[in-house]
């Protein structure tokens, strides 16, 4: 298995410099990188990727039954690790992709050496004591969201999307096709997204972790990165002023400099 | 540019003016009028959302003034709960990355608690330098488009549970036909002192339960009978037949195994079970193996079925004629053709239902034919009857497609550990 093309990763920046895995959350693929990477790579060893059902990775490895869990997203990152022999990993997670950086650090804890997490929560749903910001019924409506929307997917223009990783702008004269998913992936990998409860594995972070929080995020409230800070010792809490759950979209700069502002602390 | 007038002869400054003057008339609303009034809701935010400008339309589908919406409210704070995820997950790093999108299907919440579906599209207004400076925001109301596509999306739904459904049946249809038809044949082949015996079944469609039959069984400490058949027609009824026919040739043969009339009791049942209406029959040779010192009497008889063939230990490859024999349940009585051989060691009597000779091969699609199947035996080089049912899979493997039919073998001999030699001669 070439976990490289499954997953569509593409290497930026010099050889020898630190690696630095930046991975896409839910509803994107690593397009959601742009804005930032070009920067990063002036001084990372920059890999990006696309999880299995997601952007241009290939669609025929994607299964239901590994794709319904986390679990199954982590081994794709641990996979990538493995196939670039990536060491001292600083990974970068945005959104579902934080807390799949957690579960993939304490899969293969040698591989990583820290955590930046992008707008994380280890649980939408709320529950006794705990409050994620959603109802299971949110979480119905989002669905039919999906459901109601193909954004740019149709089957018979998948191949073209997907098919031409050489030939971006195939993909890009079409209409909302940068984050174009095939439905029923999107729908399980959102089941799996919002569903989730990953709070008993911040307890299993050992690396030193940013938690990055923008000040206005429906997604990801302040109360909830709060709750992520606490519970991973020793972890450093940035809160950027900016609206919406993309911060390295709305808010680049700003996020260049907290990224680079922790990892040259670290160094 | 050229243009073709629909009227040529009409004087054209005459009808130019009439119409502009209509136009004038009707279309002395300001820019003003057109926003504020447009079939269409209106909104304008800052990029972080927040809503600058909105038209009376959209007010009036919110059912909310001016100042509780302007400088007060975001765009997402319009949206359900469902609807702002959906919208930080795609809509807004989209619009950011793109510039533009356009038709997405979102609910706005009114403010009396209702919804209205809405398709919506945005666009941002960038500075000079290419900076964002704002989100232009189109709503229209897509009510009947929705429910359309909700009922499109439900009759799908139901379409996809409808196949799983048919695909689950399918599976569990095939995998009660499969212990069916495994009913129908023997698990195992018994030993029989001094022989070797080996079979093989060939089932031409996992969907339809086969009608070829074979068994080997003892009949007392110095005798074995056997038999091989293939009942008219595939599926069920054939299937009923078939357990029958099984059936009935068992305890037909331990009451009197003469090969005869042991055929002679099947016709019998056959006859009296299938006379009225849906006629039913088969072919079947039935036979009795009786071991002696070195060798084995073969004692068989045949009703309609192809001849049973003997693979000498010298290479030659005979077929056992019963010229004569009837179908078996056609008709009242039946005469059945008697045949008796013996086998030495190095000698298999090889026994099969019409799905190999009758197999397709070739450009021509010819039947593969008696002639073909003894030279084909003649040409084994093998050491008893399991070696030649394996050079017979192979061959019936080869034929691909062109074996249609499910094809029975059963294998009988006397082994020996000296492979016997090609035959040079062609035959």
């Amino acid at each position: 298995m070439d976990v490289v093309s499954r997953n569509n990763v593409t290497v930026a920046g010099p050889e020898d410099a630190p690696v630095l895995l930046l991975a896409h959350g839910f509803g994107c693929d690593q397009n959601m990188w742009r804005l930032v990477a070009p920067a990063l790579a002036e001084r990372f060893r920059v890999v990006l990727f696309d999880y299995v059902g997601s952007g241009r990775s290939d669609l025929t490895a994607w299964s239901e039954a590994r794709y319904s869990a986390l679990d199954g997203y982590a081994r794709d990152v641990v996979e990538i690790c493995e196939a670039l022999d990536l060491r001292e990993v600083r990974f970068v997670g945005h959104s579902v992709s934080a807390m799949i950086g957690v579960l993939a650090a304490a899969a293969a804890p040698d591989r990583f050496a820290s955590l930046i997490m992008i707008g994380p929560s280890p649980c939408y749903v709320d529950s006794p004591g705990y409050r994620g910001g959603f109802s299971a019924e949110d979480i119905d409506e989002l669905l039919q969201s999906l459901q109601a929307n193909y954004l740019g997917w149709s089957a018979a223009m998948a191949p073209v999307i997907m098919g031409n990783p050489d030939r971006p702008e195939l993909g890009a004269e079409l209409t909302n096709s940068f984050c174009a998913t095939d439905p029923a992936m999107a729908h399980v990998f959102a089941r799996a997204t919002f569903l989730s409860d990953t709070r008993e594995d911040l307890k299993k972070v050992t690396v030193p972790t940013l938690v990055l929080e923008c000040s206005q995020d429906v997604i990801a409230p302040r109360e909830v990165g709060a709750y992520v800070h606490a519970a991973i010792p020793g972890s450093r809490l940035v809160t950027l002023e900016a609206t919406g759950h993309c911060p390295h979209l709305s808010a680049p700069e700003a996020t260049l400099t907290a990224i680079a502002g922790f990892l040259g602390n670290l160094s | 540019m050229s243009r073709t007038d629909p009227v040529p002869d009409r004087p054209k400054g005459e009808a130019t003016a009439s119409t502009d003057a209509a136009f004038t008339a009707l279309l002395e609303d300001s820019a003003e009028e057109l926003y504020e009034s447009a079939p269409c809701g209106y909104l304008s935010t800052l990029m972080d959302g927040t809503i600058a400008k909105i038209n009376t339309t959209l007010l009036t589908w919110l059912g909310r003034s001016r100042e509780e919406v302007v400088g007060r409210m975001r765009f997402t704070d319009l949206l359900t709960v469902g609807g702002k995820i959906y919208h930080d997950t795609h809509y807004a790093p989209l619009l950011s990355m793109q510039g533009s999108i356009n038709g997405i299907a979102l609910d706005i919440k009114k403010a009396g608690g209702g919804r209205l579906p809405a398709l919506v599209s945005s666009l941002t207004k960038t500075d000079s330098d290419g900076r964002p400076l704002l989100i232009r925001t189109t709503v229209f109301d897509a009510s009947d488009r929705r429910a359309y596509e909700q009922e499109l999306l439900r009759e799908r739904q139901v379409a996809e549970g409808a196949r799983r459904r048919a695909e689950e049946d399918r599976e569990r249809l095939q995998e009660a036909l499969a212990v069916l038809q495994s009913s129908l044949l023997p698990a195992a082949l018994p030993p029989v002192p001094g022989m070797e015996a080996a079979s093989y079944y060939h089932t031409a469609s996992p969907d339809r339960l086969g009608g070829d039959f074979y068994d080997l069984f003892p009949l007392d400490g110095k005798r074995w009978a056997f038999f091989l058949g293939d009942v008219c027609g595939k599926g069920p009824q054939a299937a009923a037949v078939t357990s029958l026919a099984r059936y009935t040739l068992r305890a037909a043969a331990l009451h009197d195994p003469d090969p005869v009339a042991a055929l002679t009791t099947l016709n019998t049942v056959l006859h009296e079970r299938y006379a009225a209406g849906d006629p039913r029959y088969c072919t079947a040779v039935f036979g009795v193996l009786e071991p002696d010192g070195d060798t084995v009497t073969v004692q068989l008889a045949s009703g309609g079925h192809p001849p049973a063939l003997v693979l000498r230990e010298d290479g030659r490859a005979d077929y056992l004629p019963t010229p004569g024999g009837l179908l078996v349940g056609i008709l009242p009585t039946a005469p059945f053709t008697p045949a008796r051989t013996v086998l030495a060691a190095g000698d298999t009597l090889l026994l099969y239902t019409d799905g190999l000779t009758e197999a397709r091969t070739g450009d021509q699609r010819e039947l593969f034919g008696d002639d073909a199947l003894r030279d084909f035996a003649a040409g084994l080089t093998h050491t008893g009857p399991q070696q030649v049912i394996t050079a017979m899979t192979g061959l019936l493997n080869s034929f691909g497609d062109g074996l249609d039919d499910d094809t029975a073998l059963l294998a009988l001999g006397v082994p020996t550990n000296r492979p016997h030699p090609v035959s040079d001669t062609p035959t």
